[in-house]
């Protein structure tokens, strides 16, 4: 595998000068929102006139950004604590238990990650608006659990697989039940593991558009949905203030990918999903 | 638990039902899984069966009068297909990048800086690319001032508020999906399978062909299905980035109209309705052609 014709060479050189491209193009656009924000007047240059921060202050004031990222993380706080509630019982279940009907309740949990969510959104959305929850805070949050619950199961899945049964066993010889098997010995054992799910369901309910888009009322937007509306709405609003708030946004997101990244890799973010729906 | 009073059938086997329960692995530990899978039923499976029952019922006519108005007003019935005209050149394009990719980045040392910087766009989500796009993109963002540096275009072309624009951000978000689980792919399959027919004088492209395309081909079939899926959904992008009334007005567009401007659910779900149908059909092609291709244990190695 070591001699290689020209051709192979340009071909490599291609590939790689896409990636170069694409990941340019990715950084370069995350670059003019963060410019925009920060400039006073870009017209027809490659940079703005002058730096200012003053459409942070503007942005805040105009799109009441601090009632906003307090719903925005309220919602996100009690989804990421219910989903870790909720699922992680049900991963250690799946884990550790081969009962009849297994396969049916995975493929229960693999559906709400596979469904797009526009597409069970609008008849979610219709069942919450009959049952008066849709515009409330708590229909925000039932919505956003209905992907983040089986996102906590399946990641946790692997994580449980992990730990040797027989630390648990020992723990059942001493007379521990299965709620003392959780206090002690399990959850101190999957810190890691719960970290990273609560840590990724996180990132996913705060940059969730379409279900909280679709059962939102103007009390329960969060920061995604008030960006998407103030540039749809555009016109009046500065766009250097929108661009600040999408730079708040992006604040916001990425704080949390970062810490996650720590505890996993990044081809896992997708890939364990995968490797369970590939079954 | 013990409930030995039940079990009188069987005198032979003295066993309760708790124990005959627990022997196929139902016992207390399996319980915890049931309130996560009564969430999933009552608020997955319980609105889409009620989206599809009310789907029925519509405000007025009879009872496919929903889907009757859909597929007679042109309107309508092409959201379907410019949705498609989307979707498919998308997940097409996606695809055919992130192999040849994936194939080189799986011999790259430091692969985590390159997975995380893909993993941005993705976690920023698609509100924040269209955003970012309406600035990178416009007739004064960077791109075209670029491209008249360079002296490849004369004026600035017009790649916002129409098709391109949706395609592009779709791309930008989509990318990254296919090629990390198409990398997951290729890092499983054993260097050594590769390594044999080098040795046995297959030249990289004859490599490729023979041996790693048949081990990917099933796994690329579930990527391209949840590509599919993903962007047959578009929504925010098309109406920031797209024209949502002229030639990207796709058929999430449609549905939100008729819940949150008409709202009339009935109608919305039968939209919803359809958009399932149509995924689920092209999901169905897709595996049924996947089971004529090579199925496997080869996946050695990493698995």
């Amino acid at each position: 595998m070591r001699f290689e014709t020209a051709l192979g060479r340009l071909w490599r050189t291609a590939v790689w000068a896409f990636v170069v491209f694409f990941v340019l193009n990715v950084l370069a656009m995350i670059s003019t929102v963060v410019i925009n924000s920060l400039g006073t007047r870009w017209l027809g240059t490659w940079l703005p006139a002058g730096w200012t921060l003053r459409w942070y202050m503007d942005a805040w004031h105009r799109f009441q950004l601090d009632d906003v990222l307090l719903v925005t993380f309220e919602i996100a706080g009690a989804v990421v604590v219910l989903s870790a509630l909720i699922g992680v019982p049900a991963a250690y279940a799946l884990a550790r238990r081969n009962f009849p009907g297994k396969s049916i309740v995975l493929v229960l949990f693999l559906l709400p990650l596979l469904v797009p969510p526009i597409t069970f959104g609008v008849p979610l959305a219709t069942v919450l608006y009959r049952a008066g929850l849709a515009g409330t805070m708590s229909g925000v949050i039932i919505a956003n659990l209905v992907p983040t619950v089986p996102f906590t199961v399946v990641l946790m899945i692997p994580f449980i697989e992990q730990i040797d049964p027989r630390v648990e066993h020992a723990a059942r010889v001493f007379g521990a039940g299965t709620g003392r098997l959780f206090t002690r010995i399990l959850v101190p054992l999957l810190l890691p593991g719960i970290f990273a799910a609560t840590l990724l369901s996180m990132v996913r309910t705060v940059s969730m558009f379409e279900l909280t888009f679709l059962t939102a009322g103007s009390s329960s937007q969060t920061l995604v949905v008030a960006l998407y509306y103030s540039v749809f709405a555009a016109g009046v609003r500065p766009g250097q203030s929108i661009d600040a708030m999408a730079v708040i946004y992006m604040a916001s997101t990425l704080i949390w990918l970062i810490i996650a990244l720590r505890f996993v890799d990044p081809t896992q973010i997708v890939a364990r999903a995968k490797r369970s729906r590939a079954d | 638990m013990s409930v030995s009073s039940s079990t009188t059938g069987r005198p032979a086997r003295r066993l309760s039902l708790a124990q005959r329960l627990a022997a196929r692995d139902l016992d207390a530990v399996t319980l915890l899984v049931v309130p996560a899978a009564l969430f999933v039923v009552a608020m997955f499976v319980y609105p889409f069966l009620y989206g599809l029952v009310l789907s029925f019922h519509p405000k007025e006519g009879d009872a496919l009068a929903n889907y009757t108005t859909f597929f007679s007003d042109p309107y309508m019935y092409g959201t379907i297909w410019l949705t498609l005209r989307l979707a498919l050149p998308v997940t097409v394009i996606n695809l055919l990048i992130s192999v040849p990719i994936a194939m080189r980045v799986r011999h790259m040392r430091r692969q985590r800086i390159l997975t995380t910087i893909l993993v941005l766009p993705i976690t920023l989500g698609t509100v924040l690319i269209a955003e970012g796009l309406l600035n990178y993109l416009g007739p004064q963002g960077w791109l075209n001032r670029t491209l008249i540096t360079f002296g490849l275009i004369d004026h600035p072309i017009r790649l916002v508020h129409n098709y391109l624009g949706v395609l592009l951000s779709l791309v930008i978000t989509g990318f990254p999906f296919t090629f990390l689980l198409t990398l997951s792919m290729i890092s499983g399959i054993d260097p050594a399978l590769e390594q044999a027919a080098a040795t046995l004088g297959a030249r990289a492209p004859q490599r490729f062909r023979r041996i790693v395309l048949p081990l990917i081909l099933p796994g690329l079939a579930v990527t391209f299905c949840l590509a599919f899926v993903d962007a047959f959904s578009v929504f925010p992008s098309a109406v920031m980035l797209g024209s949502p009334a002229g030639e990207t007005r796709v058929i999430s567009i449609a549905a939100a109209q008729a819940a949150f401007e008409k709202y009339d659910y009935s109608y919305a779900s039968a939209i919803a309705m359809i958009m399932t149908v149509i995924q689920f059909g092209f999901v169905g092609i897709v595996l049924a052609l996947r089971g004529l291709f090579y199925k496997g244990p080869a996946l050695g190695g990493k698995g």
